[in-house]
């Protein structure tokens, strides 16, 4: 393996749960060395929520963190204590990079705000990622990606038109590393042009929120509000998820021009009712959309998922089907192909299969490493990247602060 | 409008070629100060075809669609079909930092325009693509609308929605897997950008659109060959997450333990100021409650009055005694509220952007966040069809005016 991309570059990651880890996770995959900051006494929510390996509880049996802390080293200090706090400084004086997801406000009350970060390392970029930002009223409001979506506007349009909003889960959760990733690189392109660091103060609200901008332009110009519509689009019809053979399967199937119909009806063997002039056109289709997918349905119902999607997409119509995690990674050729899940060895729960980062590079792809033990790193980081001698270590681990 | 000349990427060019699948990626770039050039065929780019449209009036150069994702870009129009258009845009590549395409894998290799080529005409230049299924492998042909990639890329969180009794369902309106295409595609092209400035090296970003939606953790079924089938609970009683509210609905739910604090404790005691929670639930243990221990007749006596409660304030009065009581819970926000949000208001998030041609001035969200150095911002407001044609023809490639007429007669411009 050559070198990756982002090797030399020192992240101390103090962000935890979702977000955070996942945007760190990007400049570890492609070589940075990052320190995931970590505390018995505060153990990240993915060390203690399950599922877990064989359903046996334990820091570093989880799924979800082992997916989302690949390549990252851990440590555990105490940072409640002054004494926590000093060493997280030498981490800063260390690091190129901080990073936290924190509810606004909260590194500056750990006396970790960007002004103290400045004065130990001028050149410093500091990423928080909090749910509002770090100013505004509504700045040190906690929450989880549910909360955000709902007042980012997504559930609002997320559902059936007949029903209360849909449950999206936490969606935004995966809108808001993006943006911390991308902001995060380009700080560390202009540092390397200028020498100057800063602080990035994202509001994973305000990321998420420009995922709706076409609507929200909507109603600034035509004052239309946007609310849910199912699996409508103006654009095309057939266009939803139809019912197959088998217990919950689905297939999407959408069609969008006359040549896709025309395509469609040929894979059918065009049945008289294609031929009806209500389903002629785009807009007579629209017209008679039940109706429409009544027969899709009776279409598809007696035909494997897998069966409608190759046969449409042979004939070029798009199609895809809904698939669950098994079928994710075992059932999908194509990222089998790319080799999207790479299997890792993990000392407490065996073979696992992370997923790398979805670009990649030609000349230097990422590099998926486990992810750390619950402090796993600690002799390694305090001595050969902090480099604090055995008696500062040993002092530490005796006042509690390195646990 | 002025150029952002402080933007983390104000040194860089990048030639746009995607349509709605990466213009997202493009939009970006521009806000954080690169130069974005957005080369359209001669006519215009199809997504300027896809609504919702200003005042309705269906017309490419009204598109809301197009206005949101082409801001800070300017725009010409070539066609890199033609040998004379291939030449011409050969030579902006020249002077391009980065080239961004979403055209089906093999179109580009078609045109002498793959990564081998543009890599000798600019050693340094980073091509990204982004299409639904990425460059290689069995099913990169395939078609990728946006249902399509939820259900290829997205089917297991779609499964994890509401409404098991109907099919799974995406998010509405626009494309939103192009969304995580575009900005996804954004990191790959930073990550490359710090590889070339170390080394001086360009390479390819490919970007799939499948894998970039492919969020949803696949752990369980990894490590416990489980899959969880849709509408499952892991708790017995059935509690409301979504609350209906005097002008709409907001998300919150009763909670015990450690949690109450944020939860149950402060809403309650809310209501009971306001008269509207009785003995029962006032003087309720909120430490011993869990929704694995309870039953549903205790579940539904608080929601009961819950319910009350709520239906007497709004969204808006509701997030604010959220901050005030220190309550998590939010509102189901539709575009209205957003637009009425103190927090993003006091964010400075509203950017106020000039459409003189149409005598007017539009509000766009702003920027995800405050740099303190380098402010993304939208520098201006999306490109007409071949607005800046003469100014880069003419000016910057130096072609002259008679050459650029006998262009557009051909059709090339």
């Amino acid at each position: 393996m050559g070198k990756l991309p982002l090797e030399g570059i020192k992240v101390a990651d103090f962000t935890w749960v979702w977000t955070g880890p996942t945007t760190t996770k990007v400049l570890a995959d492609f070589g940075a060395t990052v320190v995931k900051i970590e505390s018995d006494k505060r153990l990240d929510v993915w060390r203690i929520q399950p599922p877990f390996k064989d359903d046996v509880p334990g820091p570093d049996r989880g799924a979800i963190f082992n997916s989302i802390n690949t390549g990252k080293l851990s440590v555990t200090i105490d940072l409640s204590q002054p004494k926590g706090k000093e060493l997280a400084k030498k981490f800063v004086a260390w690091a190129d990079i901080v990073t936290d997801n924190y509810a606004g406000g909260a590194m500056e009350r750990m006396g970790l705000g960007y002004e103290a970060l400045k004065e130990i390392k001028p050149d410093i970029i500091m990423m928080s990622s909090a749910l509002m930002g770090q100013t505004g009223p509504w700045h040190d409001s906690p929450g989880y990606g549910d909360q955000l979506s709902a007042i980012s506007g997504l559930h609002e349009i997320s559902g059936w038109p007949d029903r209360i909003p849909g449950e999206i889960g936490f969606y935004t959760d995966f809108i808001a590393p993006r943006f911390n990733a991308l902001t995060i690189l380009a700080a560390l392109d202009y540092r390397r042009r200028t020498g100057k660091g800063q602080y990035l103060d994202i509001a994973q609200h305000q990321g998420s929120v420009h995922f709706i901008a076409p609507i929200l332009l909507d109603y600034a110009v035509n004052k239309r509000v946007a609310t849910r519509q199912g699996n409508l689009d103006d654009y095309a019809a057939p266009h939803g998820c139809y019912r197959c053979q088998g217990e919950d399967r689905w297939c999407a199937i959408v069609v969008r021009t006359d040549e896709e119909w025309q395509s469609f009806c040929d894979v059918l063997r065009n049945p008289a009712w294609t031929k009806d002039p209500k389903f002629a056109t785009l807009k007579s289709r629209k017209e008679n959309e039940d109706e429409l997918n009544k027969m899709v349905d009776e279409w598809t119902s007696n035909q494997s998922d897998e069966d409608v999607m190759v046969t449409l997409q042979s004939a070029g119509v798009p199609a895809g089907r809904v698939g669950n995690t098994e079928d994710q990674m075992e059932n999908d050729p194509h990222l089998k192909f790319r080799n999207f899940y790479q299997e890792r060895e993990h000392p407490e729960i065996g073979k696992y299969r992370p997923p790398r980062q979805p670009c990649v590079l030609s000349k230097t792809p990422c590099e998926i490493k486990r992810a750390p033990l619950i402090g796993e790193h600690n002799e390694y980081v305090f001595k050969e990247l902090l480099c604090l001698t055995d008696e500062e270590i040993e002092e530490l681990i005796i006042d509690g602060i390195i646990q | 409008m002025t150029e952002n000349e402080d933007g983390m990427l104000s040194p860089y060019r990048v030639l746009d070629l995607t349509d709605e699948k990466g213009l997202f990626c493009g939009k970006l770039l521009g806000d954080m100060g690169a130069d974005v050039i957005k080369i359209e065929k001669p006519g215009g780019d199809s997504a300027r075809n896809i609504g919702p449209y200003y005042h309705d009036e269906v017309d490419p150069e009204k598109s809301l669609y197009w206005f949101a994702l082409n801001t800070s870009k300017r725009g010409i129009t070539l066609d890199i079909e033609k040998p004379e258009g291939l030449e011409i845009f050969k030579k902006l590549v020249k002077t391009a930092d980065f080239v961004l395409e979403s055209f089906p894998p093999g179109y580009m290799d078609k045109l002498g325009l793959g990564y081998s080529d543009l890599e000798k005409l600019n050693p340094g230049v980073i091509m990204v693509s982004i299409t639904p299924f990425g460059q290689t492998g069995p099913r990169k042909d395939f078609k990728g609308p946006d249902l399509v990639m939820w259900a290829l890329g997205a089917g297991p969180f779609m499964r994890s929605f509401d409404s098991p009794d109907r099919p799974p369902f995406r998010i509405s309106h626009h494309p939103q897997t192009y969304m995580h295409g575009g900005a996804e595609a954004v990191v790959g092209a930073m990550v490359a950008l710090y590889h070339r400035g170390t080394t001086g090296e360009g390479q390819h970003v490919d970007v799939s659109i499948q894998e970039c939606v492919n969020w949803h953790p696949t752990g369980d079924w990894d490590l416990n060959k489980r899959v969880q089938k849709r509408g499952a609970t892991l708790i017995p009683v059935r509690v409301t997450h979504i609350w209906p509210c005097k002008d709409g609905y907001v998300m919150w739910r009763y909670t015990g333990g450690p949690m109450a604090k944020r939860h149950s404790i402060p809403l309650v005691n809310w209501m009971v100021e306001e008269g509207m929670a009785d003995d029962w639930l006032k003087n309720f243990d909120w430490e011993k409650f869990s929704h694995y221990k309870t039953t549903q007749e205790i579940i539904d006596r608080m929601e009961e009055q819950t319910v009350n409660f709520f239906m007497t304030h709004t969204k808006a009065e509701l997030m604010a005694g959220a901050i005030k009581y220190r309550i998590m819970l939010y509102p189901i926000s539709s575009t209205v509220d957003l637009f009425e949000s103190p927090q993003l208001a006091a964010r400075g998030f509203w950017t106020d952007v000039e459409h003189p041609e149409l005598g007017t001035t539009i509000r766009y969200p702003g920027s995800w966040g405050k740099n303190s150095e380098t402010p993304a911002v939208i520098s201006r407001r999306a490109p007409l069809i071949g607005e800046h044609n003469q100014e880069i023809y003419e000016k910057e490639l130096g072609i002259s005016g008679e050459s650029l007429q006998k262009l557009t007669q051909d059709g090339i411009i």
